[in-house]
Order: structure tokens, then C-alpha cells, then sequence
């Protein structure tokens, strides 16, 4: 096949992948966007197996097939619930597979470097790209392959430790080796020294190192985050996937990974600004971890919660005419999801008005909630983002918190010590009752006291969310 | 313990404490209970269905309240009853108890202990025993039914081959609870709805129930209602008579008029004076829910509907919720069964009569041989929203100020981010070969269009573009692929793993979006 059909075909897929990314905007158009994702990436794929410089196709070929098995075996099992493990694994893929093919860009030109001009001429592929490339522009081809290098294992490690801290096989707090932002500084500083030796001497060595210290800052980096912020960090990892493929990509001269490298890497930082926004917390204080010094004490939380089975909430919910039901990750790790979709489905029977309040950041990934609640087959309707629905709340009967807390901190808004001050909260304890269904006593993700378990019209419901509602709906018919 | 219910003895009392249903849940609080035969036939609960819910009948007056720890009952107790009510024995009905002193000490001087169901107070967690407002509530709808059986028209209006008909103007006065139920009667009914209320923090619930808010204009400083308790104040003499001069020229447009304004512990005020019934079209209706204590109107006459002289009709009914008993005593039976899992917090059968709680000390008026009234305020006040500082509306010319400034803002933000970035191609264009330029043009583009997208995706969309992102950014495979058929194997095996690992993400990433999005549905 001639390089301009190929080019053609790239264009075509580039087109698709953009109208795919645009089709998200709505519920409708996104069911359509994803075909044209699938046939955008088929066309691209297909294009460079039978365009020219691919060889040994059929391996190629095989392999895909072979991925793809697993692939569709992984994405069929997964439970909603770990959707925010996989997306994060899968990142981890992709940052693997940049690194690799960055050295491989190095191997290759290491060959090519070391053949004479005729045995040059005999090239094709890629091997006779690089043949043609004059001096400045090895260099800057080293430069974009180690860049690629060096963002694609940041990706891999962070990938493989955000995964670990949500499928909470790693400790979701905090946790930094001592050094601190200093470790990562030096460690950054070592691989802009090992860009600059590699570009000297072309040798191996120095990308080895180079890539050993970005597998360190990923690592690092990532350890250094709470659980709290993990939605930041996935969508961050997302566009840092993006920005190691775009690197490739120049190395390779292939316009098509240049595109879509770009697209996912903007994609991924504009959804991490939209969610940092969300939490008023600066990019910056996300990324370098943990929370921001509080300059004082916080309030001491007076009163005492106060507990209350499951009859006395059903009692509340049968005299309610409006509810709002606030769902955190509690509902996700509990698999409280049917359950709080079937008492919806029953006070509505009752003719009351029942909605959801999502707040931006519930759940471990941007939109957790929202696809939970879909998996549950809860109207997509009657799931009201925070800044819609948080004026309704002094007007509403009860609401139901179940299994979040930092979202529903009134201490953001009245203390101004408090580590989360200042950020937008969902409003709930305005209504005229609210229930919290929670598994104890401790405090949340990020570890605060929450005032609202302290209120005069709150009741805790504690126990696992899912036990609590099945008890629950056993009172309401 | 046993709860009793005797059968009302009032004058057409028809209402009765205990339903066959309350007595149930009562049970489930381990109370027995106990009521006098024939109690709540008036209300349509015959004796079976009573012993049917495991309720003892006993067939004397005298027989239940010996039987009775607990009486419970909806009027205030007469002479002999009270005399009845022995030492240790609770009793819980309405009781008036600034109105009705003398007995008040009486009882208390026996040791009987006294709960006035219209003294609790009005506090959200107290919302459920609060039997006025139930009764309101039963009362507002009722006067609007009461208004239609004397109203010669339809509420609705209506064209029909037959001719036209105007809807009715129905006109209440006050905004208590039973306002409320009046202004949703009639507005569900078809009637155009007005309603005034010297409180103006009400206008908003007036206008969601459908009805229009009849604005004073007057300058006053009005006290916020929540500081009485929820309840009306009496208003300054200008007031009233700006309130009056309204009226006045409302009068002759209205067809109804249900009023319903009382204020604690006086007389109902005199709001709509006889020149304003005489201003009436004859046929109109004013239903009067404060006739009990005195009437809204100068020509109410209490219990009695009579007929003016221009041939309006003016109800002066005061027992309207006992003219639904069925529906007043269930309300009612409600509300005295929550008091009683208020006064049962172990539900073992047992009265915790724990005077610390804000709630029951309210609604006791005699406890333990001591008179309890009034009460200390409650430790919670009433929760009203504090009324809105309202926002001084900008002028059209303000706000197109504003927007043209913002609008100038933003352009000056994007001349300058452009300026910065071109300058910076620029630079990069000085130094870099050719072959990379036309590759870093097609990444600028590329971000431009990212950015410019993704702006747009839904909020609820999140995850399924982090999937596709992720199922997308496996486009790395086209690298791999290239560099698959290179001579060196080391070369072909990592080229190799590199396609196994993006084959996996392709198949996986796309497939997790399509199950996600599948399962977003309309209702």
C-alpha cells in the first residue's frame, strides 16, 4: 500500500477520534461517539499493519488478537464498582508500552547509526526515516524519545500505585519517603542530567537511569497523595498517557499518535483543572500531595451523634414528600447500588419526589457516581449536579447520606481552619433531616471530623450501606 | 400500661383520639389499649373494627377512665371528666391551658399529669405530634369545600357551548397552615387564588401553593415571624388600615373569601368589616375560620351561617375538622401516637415523662403536682429561614456594562495568550528543522482541538471519557507496529509486548465505555 493511502486513513481516524471526544457532551450522542472511537482506531491500526514499514504483519496481527481476548475478558468481568481500578491499570499499559517503544526508537537508531551508506539505502520503514535524518535532527529525536521515555514510565508506576490504592492493596493515606518533594526535585534534576549525557553520547546507560528515576518520581508521586484526591490523580495519569504517546510519536514522525497523544493529553488536563475547581484546591497542591497547612486549630465538634435504626428512618421516609439522597464511595466499596435504586423506585411509587446530589469529586473517579447509579438503572434524570440542587435542599424533607462525608462537611463553609475550608459542599443538613448511613464511627477519606454527624436533625444509621438499605426496604413496600 | 380513649362528650364532637390503626402501633410500643363502646362511631370506626385491632371496648365512660393509665382524648376535659381524671393518670387532649387556668390547677393539685397537644411546640422534630397544624390543615380544605356547597358557580372557568364561565376568585386571608390548605384547595379546584398575610416571608410558599401574594406597599420594619414562634404579630394602626384600604378595593372582585387570621392569645382581628361584605356581588361566600374566637368578619356569628342583607353568605362554622372526623381523627390518632413514642423511648409499655426534653416539657402543662405552664422557651427556636438579603437589581445599563467589560476582559486574556504562543512558535520555528515544524504544528492543532472539546462533555460523562481517553491513548500500538519488523529482536520483543499490552487496553477500554454508556436511561 502506497504511504498516501495510509495517510489518508490517518486523517480519517483523526477526524473520528475528535467527533468521539466532541459526541461526550450528552448522554445520547455519547452511545454513537463511542463507534466512532472503535472505527477510528480500527482504521488506524488496519491503515498501518498493511500501509508500508510494517513487517512481520502477521505477528502483529496475532498479538492484537491475542490482547484483545484478555482485553475483552477484563472489561466483561469487571464489576462498576472497580471501573476506577481498571481505567487506572489499563493507563499503566499504555505507559509501559511508550517506554518501550522509546528504546526502541534508541535501538534502532543505534543500528542505523552504525551502517554504512549503502546498507542504508537498502532500508525501509522506519529504519530508513532515521537513515535520512540529519545531525540536528537525531538530536532532537533522542530529546523526544527519551521524553517519551521518561513520561511513559511516570505513567507506568503512577498507574500501578493508584491502582494499588484503589483497589486498596496499597495504603490509601498519604504516605512519603522522608525527603519529601525534595526526592522527587533531585530525582527530576538527575534525569535532565542524564537527557543531556545521553544526547553527548548516544550510549544506553544514561536512558536506563533516566527511566529508573521517572519509574522513582511516578512511584513517589503518587504515594505522596491521599485517596481523596484519587480522581485527580487517574484523569492526571490519563493526559500524562496522552503527552507519552504525542512524544512517541515525534520520535516516529507519525502524525496520526501526534494527534491523538495531544487529544487525550489536553482532555486529561482540562478534566483534572475541572476537578481540582471543584474541590477549590490549587492543581499544584493536588499534584504535590497531601493537604495544604491550616494555620490554626480546628473547631472542636460539640454534641453527639446520635444513632437510629433502620424502622425510625423508614418512618421519616413514609412521612417525606421530598428526598435527596447524597451517595459517597461508601455506596461503591458497599455495592449499595441496587439496593438504593430499588427504594428509589418504591418512593416514587409513593409519589415522592426523590432525586440524587453528586458532587464532583464523590467516589474515587470523576463521575463514579453517575455510573453506578446508570449501572442501577436510576433515571439518569433525577442525578442533579451539586450546584443544581444544593438550593433545594432547605426545602426537602430528608436527605439520606450514604457513604460519603468530606462532600457533606459543613465545616468547609464554617471553619476556616479546616483542612477542606473553602470547598464546595453539598448542602444537606438545611433539610429537615437528615440520615447518614455509615459503617461507624471514624472519620473520612481525609480524615477530619464532620460537624454534621453532630447536628440537632441528623441521625446516624450506622452499618454497611448495603445491609442498612436491605433492612430498610424490607419497612417500605 | 393501658391507654384509654373515652367517647367525646361535647356537642357534635365527632373526632375521636385512637383509630383502630394507631391503636396498633400503640400496641407496638407495649401499651394495652382501651376504648369506650361507640367512641369513633361518629368518625366511621365501629367497636369491631377496634377489637379487631386487638383494642379492649369497655362499655361505660366510667369504666375506661378507672381502666386508663393514660387518657387520650381530643377535647379539653369538662367537669366530670376531669373529676375522673385520678392521681398518677396522664391525660393528653388539646387543653388551652391560658384559657383554662382553673382546671388547669385543679388537675394539678389532684397529681394527674396533663399534655396540651396544641402547646407543643414548633420545632421541626415536633412537626409530627403537632396536632394544630394537622387540624389547619383539615380546616383550610374544608372551608374551601364549605365555600363551594354555598357557591352557586363553578370554581373553574369554562367555555362550553352553553356559554362562558368565569372562573371564581377565591381570596384568603392569612397564611397560617390552614391558608395553605386553603389556597391548594381552591387552586386545584380551578379558582384564581389570591392571599394576603401581614407576614411578608410567607409570599414565597404562598406562591408555590399557585395563589398570587396581594403586596401591601408599606414601609415598615417588619419583624421576622420566626421570632414568635412561626405565628402572626399584631401589626401597627397605619398598617392595618393601608391592609383595610386593600381589602376595600379588592371586595367587589372576589367571590369567596376564607379567612383564617389568628394571633396567639387575643381575639381574632376584625379584618373584613361590613361595608366590604356589603361591596360583595350577591352569591359570594365568606367563610370564617377564626369564628371560634370572635371571626375575621363583623358579620360572622359563631357556629351559624347566615345570609347578609345583599345576599352574601357568611359561614361561621368552628368544627370543621369534626366535620371530617374520619380523616381529622386519623391525623389526630397520628399525631398523639408519635407523642407517645416521644414519651416511650424504650418501648417497653413504660411513660418516660422526661421534663428535660424540649418537646414534652412544652406540651406539659402539669406534672407531678406542680402547674408547668408556660413553659421556658425551648432550647431549639423555631427553624425559619432567615428571610433573603435581597441583591439590589442591577440596571439594564450596569449590567450591559458589566458584560462589555467582561467581554473586553476576555478578550484582552485571549490576545495575549495568543501574542505569548504564536511569539513561542515562533522561536521554536527560528531554531527547529523543517521535518519537526510540520510535525509540531499538527501537536499545537491538536491540543487547540482537545482543549476546545472537551469543555463541552457533560459532567455525568466523566468516566466514560476517561475510558474512551484511555482506549484511545492506545494508539501507541501504531508505533509498535512500525518498529515490529525491525531486523534486532530485541527490537521485535519489546514491539512485541508492546502491541500484547495496547491490544489489551483497545479491546478493554472501548468495551468498558460501551457498557457504561448502555446503562445510562432516560425515565
Amino acid at each position: 500500500m502506497e504511504l498516501g493511502f495510509t495517510t489518508a486513513a490517518y486523517v480519517v481516524a483523526a477526524v473520528l477520534f475528535i467527533l468521539s471526544l466532541g459526541g461526550l457532551s450528552g448522554q445520547e450522542s455519547a452511545k454513537r461517539a463511542v463507534w466512532y472511537g472503535i472505527v477510528g482506531m480500527g482504521l488506524a491500526v488496519l491503515a498501518t499493519l498493511i500501509g508500508p514499514g510494517a513487517g512481520l504483519w502477521w505477528l502483529s496481527a496475532v498479538l492484537i488478537a491475542a490482547g484483545g481476548l484478555i482485553g475483552y475478558q477484563l472489561a466483561s468481568k469487571v464489576e462498576m464498582t472497580q471501573m476506577p481500578e481498571l481505567v487506572a491499570g489499563m493507563h499503566a499499559l499504555v505507559g509501559l508500552a511508550a517506554v518501550f517503544v522509546g528504546f526502541n526508537a534508541h535501538f534502532e537508531l543505534v543500528n542505523v547509526m552504525a551502517m554504512d551508506d549503502a546498507a542504508k539505502k537498502t532500508l525501509d520503514g522506519f529504519a530508513a526515516l532515521l537513515a535520512k535524518k540529519s545531525g540536528v535532527e537525531i538530536n532532537i529525536l533522542r530529546v523526544e524519545a527519551s521524553l517519551g521515555i521518561w513520561i511513559g514510565a511516570v505513567t507506568f508506576t503512577g498507574s500501578v500505585i493508584a491502582y494499588g490504592k484503589l483497589a486498596g492493596k496499597v495504603t490509601s493515606a498519604a504516605t512519603k519517603l522522608p525527603g519529601g518533594h525534595a526526592l522527587n526535585a533531585s530525582a527530576a534534576l538527575a534525569s535532565v542530567i542524564c537527557l543531556i549525557w545521553y544526547l553527548n553520547s548516544g550510549e544506553l546507560l544514561p536512558l536506563l537511569i533516566l527511566t529508573l528515576m521517572a519509574l522513582f518520581i511516578g512511584y513517589h508521586l503518587i504515594m505522596g497523595i491521599g485517596g481523596a484526591d484519587m480522581p485527580v490523580v487517574v484523569s492526571m495519569l490519563n493526559s500524562y498517557s496522552g503527552w507519552a504517546a504525542a512524544a512517541i510519536g515525534f520520535s516516529l514522525g507519525n502524525d496520526l499518535l501526534i494527534v491523538v497523544g495531544a487529544l487525550v493529553g489536553s482532555s486529561g488536563a482540562i478534566l483534572s483543572y475541572i476537578m481540582c475547581k471543584a474541590m477549590n484546591r490549587s492543581f499544584v497542591s493536588v499534584i504535590l500531595g497531601g493537604f495544604g497547612g491550616t494555620s490554626g486549630p480546628q473547631m472542636e465538634v460539640e454534641g453527639e451523634q446520635v444513632a437510629i435504626e433502620a424502622d425510625g428512618v423508614a418512618a421519616a421516609l413514609e412521612e417525606a414528600d421530598s428526598v435527596i439522597i447524597i451517595p459517597g464511595y461508601g455506596m461503591a466499596v458497599a455495592q449499595a447500588q441496587q439496593a438504593v435504586s430499588e427504594l428509589t423506585k418504591r418512593l416514587i411509587a409513593k409519589g415522592k419526589t426523590v432525586r440524587f446530589a453528586i458532587h464532583p469529586v464523590a467516589g474515587r473517579l470523576p463521575g463514579h457516581m453517575n455510573v453506578l447509579l446508570a449501572e442501577a438503572k436510576v433515571p439518569y434524570d433525577i442525578v442533579l449536579e451539586m450546584d443544581e440542587i444544593n438550593e433545594d435542599f432547605p426545602e426537602t424533607d430528608v436527605s439520606i447520606v450514604i457513604g460519603s462525608n468530606d462532600i457533606v462537611n459543613p465545616a468547609a463553609q464554617d471553619d476556616p481552619n479546616s483542612p477542606i475550608a473553602g470547598m464546595p459542599v453539598l448542602e444537606c443538613w438545611k433539610s429537615k433531616q437528615v440520615f447518614v448511613s455509615k459503617r461507624g464511627q471514624g472519620t473520612g477519606y481525609s480524615g477530619i471530623e464532620n460537624p454534621l454527624f453532630f447536628k440537632e436533625n441528623t441521625r446516624m444509621f450506622y452499618g454497611d450501606a448495603k445491609a442498612s438499605l436491605d433492612k430498610l426496604l424490607g419497612m417500605i413496600d | 400500661m393501658k391507654i384509654g380513649t373515652p367517647k367525646e362528650v361535647s356537642a357534635g364532637e365527632a373526632r375521636v383520639a385512637m383509630t383502630p390503626d394507631s391503636a396498633l402501633q400503640l400496641q407496638k410500643l407495649g401499651y394495652e389499649c382501651v376504648v369506650e363502646s361507640g367512641a369513633g362511631v361518629a368518625a366511621g370506626f365501629a367497636d369491631a373494627l377496634y377489637r379487631e385491632a386487638g383494642v379492649e371496648v369497655v362499655k361505660t365512660a366510667a369504666a375506661l377512665w378507672k381502666a386508663a393509665d393514660i387518657i387520650t382524648k381530643v377535647r379539653p376535659p369538662n367537669a366530670t371528666e376531669a373529676k375522673r381524671l385520678t392521681d398518677e393518670k396522664l391525660l393528653i387532649s388539646f387543653f388551652y391551658p391560658a384559657q383554662n387556668t382553673e382546671q388547669m390547677e385543679l388537675l394539678a393539685g389532684k397529681g394527674a399529669s396533663v399534655i396540651a397537644m396544641d402547646m407543643v411546640p414548633r420545632i421541626s422534630r415536633a412537626q409530627k405530634m403537632d396536632a394544630l397544624s394537622s387540624m389547619a390543615n383539615i380546616a383550610g380544605y374544608r372551608a374551601v369545600i364549605e365555600a363551594g356547597n354555598n357557591f352557586g358557580r363553578f370554581f373553574t372557568g369554562q367555555i362550553t357551548a352553553a356559554g362562558k364561565v368565569p372562573p371564581a376568585k377565591v381570596l384568603v386571608v392569612g397564611a397560617g397552615v390552614a391558608g395553605l390548605a386553603a389556597i391548594g384547595t381552591a387552586t386545584s379546584l380551578g379558582a384564581i387564588t389570591y392571599a394576603f398575610d401581614v407576614r411578608p416571608e410567607v409570599a414565597e410558599q404562598i406562591e408555590s401553593m399557585g395563589a398570587e401574594f396581594v403586596y401591601l406597599d408599606f414601609e415598615e420594619a417588619q419583624q421576622d415571624g420566626a421570632a414568635t414562634g412561626g405565628y402572626a404579630a399584631p401589626s401597627s394602626p397605619e398598617f392595618r388600615e393601608k391592609q383595610l384600604a386593600k381589602f376595600r378595593e379588592l371586595a367587589p372582585d372576589v367571590d369567596i373569601v376564607i379567612t383564617t387570621a389568628l394571633i396567639p392569645g387575643r381575639d381574632a382581628p376584625k379584618l373584613w368589616l361590613a361595608d366590604m361584605v356589603a361591596a360583595m356581588k350577591p352569591g359570594s361566600v365568606v367563610v370564617d375560620l377564626a369564628a371560634e374566637r370572635g371571626g375575621n368578619c363583623d358579620l360572622t356569628v359563631p357556629d351559624e351561617k347566615i345570609v347578609s342583607e345583599n345576599g352574601v353568605t357568611v359561614v361561621g362554622y368552628s368544627d370543621f375538622p369534626s366535620r371530617m372526623a374520619a380523616q381529622s381523627s386519623t391525623l389526630y390518632a397520628t399525631n398523639i401516637r408519635h407523642m407517645m413514642t416521644d414519651l416511650t423511648p424504650e418501648k417497653d409499655g413504660q411513660v418516660n415523662h422526661n421534663m428535660e426534653d424540649d418537646v414534652i416539657r412544652g406540651a406539659t402543662v402539669a406534672h407531678e403536682g406542680a402547674v408547668t405552664f408556660p413553659p421556658p422557651p425551648p432550647k431549639v427556636q423555631a427553624i425559619a429561614a432567615k428571610p433573603k438579603e435581597t441583591v439590589p437589581e442591577k440596571t439594564p445599563e450596569e449590567r450591559r456594562a458589566e458584560e462589555a467589560a467582561a467581554f473586553q476582559q476576555q478578550t484582552k486574556n485571549q490576545v495575549t495568550l495568543l501574542a505569548v504562543g504564536g511569539a513561542l512558535m515562533l522561536l521554536v520555528g527560528a531554531y527547529a528543522p523543517a521535518s519537526f515544524m510540520q510535525h509540531f504544528i499538527v501537536f499545537v492543532l491538536s491540543v487547540f482541538v482537545g482543549f476546545q472539546v472537551i469543555w463541552n462533555v457533560s459532567h455525568s460523562l466523566h468516566t466514560p471519557l476517561m475510558a474512551v481517553t484511555n482506549a484511545i491513548s492506545s494508539i501507541i500500538i501504531l508505533g509498535a507496529v512500525l518498529q515490529i519488523g525491525s531486523g534486532s529482536f530485541l527490537v521485535i520483543l519489546l514491539a512485541a509486548i508492546s502491541v500484547f499490552f495496547a491490544g489489551i487496553n483497545i479491546f478493554g477500554g472501548f468495551l468498558v465505555t460501551r457498557r457504561m454508556l448502555a446503562m445510562f436511561q432516560k425515565s
